[in-house]
């Protein structure tokens, strides 16, 4: 009963917030709708008993990624979204992939409508993540750092004019 | 007594203690800062100028509240209720003494604390790690080149030194987890005290708790890491343009954010409620009024041996320049975390070995 009630104020806080994202002209308020989406997705872990999983999606995500947007934002003081709305032949297609992915998940879940979710699982806790990572996931975990490092080593070098001697 | 009503009741408290407590440290401040610039200090309210913080209080709600007319409103409201509220909520994980035999606390395992949950740790560092909003937005929506600047400025210094300051909790998680021997729970902020009844983590992980400690002045925006609010440079940073009870927000913000730091070193490497010779005074037997004066009374000593700290630093310390900052940060401290982590990891695998 509580999870339900729980579920549903983060689910519709979550959809306001993305709605918020994409609507609002100004860039730090689309940047803070983001914010409260991952809040309340934060939320929704916790309802799932995904302890873990809610204190890095606010820890990464809201601590530490929407802090550097924002930071990009305000350091070049990026200018409201103009009123009138021009018809771009990119927003059609952008329009169409994003109603081919919506059929897509909505095929995917189909599958899980109705099942409800036992108590007794744990893939969000600290020691259920840190075990897989570290065992069966090692090598990914391993090579998803390794790609990390490249991208950031190619921004410093397209970043970086002429090299200094 | 029901457990939420025990619940409600120790909120009530910990809001009123630390309120006060953060009106009384800016009276620790000026104190302190008397003290070592050899002057007097607040004295003509009340004795000693003990009623100083109240007079404050009042002179602050007196005053006008000025908006700026380009500023976005909104986010200048909301600002700083942010930067309160997100200093606020640190305090539920925080544990404040252990107390048995009595039933309210039996739902958080005899540790006197608002919520006892079993990612505590990483609570702490999540709520650290968006406290920056408070600031940056208060730069951003005041309109204003200086408050805008001490925003930016905001966002980088804590981003920075956030990345140190997790490592040197993930150390002592490390410590935690190899008293326990490899059992959970070792991220519950109750069972990091705990652990500690060997010895406090300060001794076990000295360069940890320094680096944790720098990382906690830098996070607090205190001097010498207050670029952030650089009067010299930028008038008043981020609070620029905010006046009367707003500005009085940002202001009991930052004394929270101590008094957390304080509670946070604590109760990570200082032993958090825990007393010298516990076992040999029989504290368990006290019964629950003496247990909780106990570990009440060690825990609120340690947290303003810490406050003072942070005051003394301020008024000795001269301000780091912008460079020298990121320098600390990114080229200094992040390798020494992660040289610490490693040494730590390598003495807790030695350790668990041996006693094998």
């Amino acid at each position: 009963m509580l999870q339900t009630i729980l579920f549903w104020i983060f689910a519709i806080i979550g959809i306001a917030g993305a709605i918020g994202l994409i609507f609002n002209k100004s860039a730090v308020y689309s940047a803070l709708s983001l914010i409260l989406n991952f809040f309340s997705l934060a939320g929704l872990y916790l309802s799932l008993s995904a302890e873990f999983l809610a204190a890095i999606q606010i820890l990464v995500y809201a601590g530490a990624i929407m802090v550097l947007f924002l930071f990009v934002i305000m350091l070049l003081n990026v200018q409201d979204e103009q009123g009138v709305l021009k018809f771009d032949p990119r927003q059609g297609i952008a329009f169409l992939i994003g109603l081919a992915f919506i059929g897509e998940m909505l095929f995917v879940f189909k599958d899980f409508a109705g099942t409800s979710l036992s108590g007794s699982f744990a893939f969000g806790q600290v020691e259920a993540v840190g075990r897989e990572l570290m065992t069966r996931y090692l090598f990914p975990f391993e090579m998803i750092s390794v790609i990390l490092i490249a991208a950031l080593i190619g921004a410093i070098v397209v970043a970086r004019k002429h090299s200094y001697h | 007594m029901t457990a939420v009503s025990y619940t409600l009741i120790l909120i009530g408290a910990a809001l009123f203690v630390l309120l006060t407590g953060a009106a009384y440290s800016v009276y620790l401040e000026r104190k302190v800062s008397a003290l070592i610039q050899q002057r007097v200090g607040p004295n003509r309210v009340g004795p000693f100028g003990l009623l100083q913080p109240l007079a404050d209080v009042i002179k602050l709600i007196l005053k006008e509240d000025i908006v700026p007319t380009s500023a976005d409103k909104l986010v200048h409201f909301l600002a700083p209720i942010i930067s309160v509220t997100i200093a606020l909520i640190t305090f539920a994980v925080i544990p404040f003494a252990r107390v048995e035999g009595i039933g309210m606390t039996e739902a958080t395992n005899g540790f006197l604390v608002i919520a006892d949950v079993n990612i505590g740790v990483l609570y702490i560092l999540a709520i650290a790690s968006v406290a920056v909003y408070g600031v940056t937005l208060a730069g951003w929506s005041s309109n204003s080149k200086y408050a805008l600047l001490g925003g930016l400025r905001a966002s980088a210094q804590m981003i920075s030194y956030e990345l140190a300051m997790g490592l040197a909790v993930v150390s002592v998680i490390l410590l935690t987890n190899a008293t326990y021997g490899g059992e959970g729970g070792f991220l519950r902020p109750g069972a990091i005290v705990e652990a500690q009844r060997g010895a406090w983590n300060l001794f076990v992980n000295p360069l940890g708790f320094l680096i944790f400690v720098v990382c906690a002045f830098a996070e607090a925006n205190r001097a010498p890491f207050d670029l952030v609010e650089a009067e010299q440079e930028l008038v008043g940073g981020f609070h620029t343009e905010y006046s009367s009870m707003k500005f009085a927000l940002f202001f009991v913000a930052e004394y929270l954010h101590v008094i957390v730091a304080s509670m946070l070193i604590t109760t990570l490497f200082v032993g958090g409620y825990l007393g010298p010779f516990e076992g040999m005074l029989g504290v368990q037997d006290w019964g629950w009024g003496g247990q909780l004066a106990w570990g009440l009374g060690w825990f609120l000593a340690k947290t303003v041996f810490f406050v003072f700290v942070f005051v003394w630093v301020r008024w000795t310390l001269p301000r780091f320049k912008y460079n020298q900052l990121m320098d600390i940060g990114w080229k200094k401290f992040l390798p020494l975390a992660l040289a610490n982590l490693m040494l730590v990891a390598a003495g807790t695998a030695i350790y668990a070995t041996l006693t094998a």
